[in-house]
């Protein structure tokens, strides 16, 4: 316990903070939090048009089920150091381990988002009216909400742990002081830089939990009955299933 | 192609070594899960204290995790035990959820009318409510199989043996095929594990296939919450 005691007064000095330190813990949090940004804005840009695209006409689910499910078993460090011996050390062959990453977990949140939504609300759309694209923006996107953001809030985790592996082939993040202290057997150092990722990561998921149920449009909140999230047969076959097993087929 | 057929054992090696690490925290957190989730699902108040534990536990990067791990209960650095424990928890994490979800999605008109026809509770939750939830559990484990055999490549930063090691090795000596061979046994061996899961959940759940289409709602949302 001793050696966590170090670690903590360690992150509670001031000094350790501001620009004169080794490694300033300011500024590799903030290196951390931007690497996390940066890898989910590419990758919700290209995973999200993508997800809508699928959830709305229903084209393609096949094959975002089957990327959505078989990259769970992508190993990341394996994903990173490939990158890093082909592009070389730095920034770029992380960053674009962790597009890769982060993209099924935002895909799946998009397309599930999407067809969460009861078929008799669209087709009540459909009737009054509205364009395909005003069913898209008006209905399944606010509607589909909690799910889409549960896609980003999965992505980002995974980006923010994946993160810690950006030192390990020569860029910046908190994970510095984890290979610092790997690398030089010095615990105190290394239980730093894991005492301040898993402060940050436990940090971003208070934030999406609360992000998560401000955005459940007010009309679905008083429609919603404690039994709700029972499984009920509102949609047909051919749209319920899990991505996993259907994958498998 | 060379490296990986001149490296055959130590590859072999790392490989089985892999696949032991990975057995043990399949197993644990699927026995642990069930009672957890029976709790969670059984006491409304215990059921959010219990979901928002193991949805912070999950948020905690693996990396930290098992570096922490050893000072708390005390191991080496480089001890398979932490990995054996940490990816427990992570398992443990996914699946108390998974069993509490998959527990609440049996018809309430099934648990009465086995409690009407004379179950006993202790009865009543093995021979009903546990084979109903079958189907949704199956799809939880899924997802732990395959993330767990993904994740015991983390332990090769620390120096573990497993097929992480292809990873920090094949980086410090710049042997591409020896990276690439890693990933496509981890990938492999992942797919190989979850198939043997579906068939043993055909085999020990023969009815599933025509009757699951309902609790299918409640896989999919567990592995996209997931």
């Amino acid at each position: 316990m001793n050696f966590f005691a170090q670690a903590l007064s360690f992150i509670l000095t001031p000094a350790n903070w501001g620009a004169t330190a080794a490694n300033p813990i300011g500024e590799k949090l903030v290196e951390h939090l931007w690497y996390t940004l940066l890898a989910l804005v590419i990758a919700a840009v290209i995973a999200i048009p993508v997800g809508f695209a699928i959830g709305h006409t229903g084209r393609g689910r096949s094959a975002a089920v089957l990327v959505s499910g078989g990259a769970r078993a992508l190993p990341t460090l394996g994903v990173i150091t490939l990158l890093a011996v082909l592009l070389g050390i730095g920034l770029r062959a992380p960053l674009i381990a962790f597009v890769i990453l982060a993209i099924p977990s935002i895909l799946a949140g998009a397309y599930a988002g999407l067809e969460s939504v009861d078929r008799k609300t669209i087709d009540a759309a459909r009737a009054m009216g509205m364009t395909e694209w005003q069913i898209l923006t008006q209905v399944e996107v606010p509607l589909g909400l909690p799910l889409i953001i549960g896609g980003l809030r999965s992505a980002t985790l995974q980006i923010v742990a994946t993160a810690t592996l950006a030192n390990y082939v020569g860029a910046g993040g908190l994970g510095i002081f984890i290979f610092l202290g790997l690398g030089t057997n010095d615990i105190v150092t290394t239980l730093v830089g894991a005492i301040l990722v898993i402060a940050l990561a436990i940090a971003l998921e208070i934030v999406y939990s609360i992000i998560q149920r401000l955005v459940v449009p007010a009309g679905v909140r008083a429609g919603q009955r404690p039994q709700n999230d029972r499984p009920g047969a509102t949609r047909t076959r051919s749209v319920v299933g899990s991505p996993l097993q259907e994958g498998s087929k | 192609m060379n490296w990986v057929v001149e490296n055959a054992s130590f590859v072999a090696d790392s490989a089985l070594a892999h696949l032991q690490l990975s057995i043990p925290p399949i197993i644990l957190s699927f026995v642990l899960s069930v009672p957890l989730g029976w709790v969670a699902n059984r006491f409304r108040p215990v059921r959010g204290v219990l979901l928002t534990i193991a949805g912070l536990l999950y948020a905690i990067p693996s990396l930290p995790l098992l570096i922490v791990l050893p000072l708390v209960i005390g191991t080496g650095l480089r001890s398979p035990i932490n990995v054996v424990i940490g990816l427990t928890l992570y398992g443990m994490a996914l699946m108390v959820r998974s069993t509490a979800d998959a527990l609440a999605a049996v018809e309430p008109d099934v648990t009465q009318s086995a409690t009407a026809v004379g179950f006993s509770p202790w009865g009543r939750f093995w021979r009903v409510e546990f084979p109903l939830a079958g189907p949704v559990l199956l799809a939880g484990m899924r997802v732990v199989v395959v993330s767990t055999v993904s994740l015991v490549t983390v332990g090769g930063v620390l120096g573990v043996n497993g097929l992480g090691l292809l990873f920090t090795d094949g980086l410090q000596r710049a042997i591409i095929p020896e990276i690439v061979a890693g990933i496509v046994l981890v990938v492999v061996m992942a797919l190989v594990l979850d198939a043997l899961l579906v068939l043993l959940g055909r085999a020990l759940m023969p009815w599933s296939r025509a009757t699951a289409i309902p609790s299918r709602r409640a896989a999919r949302k567990a592995l996209v919450t997931a």
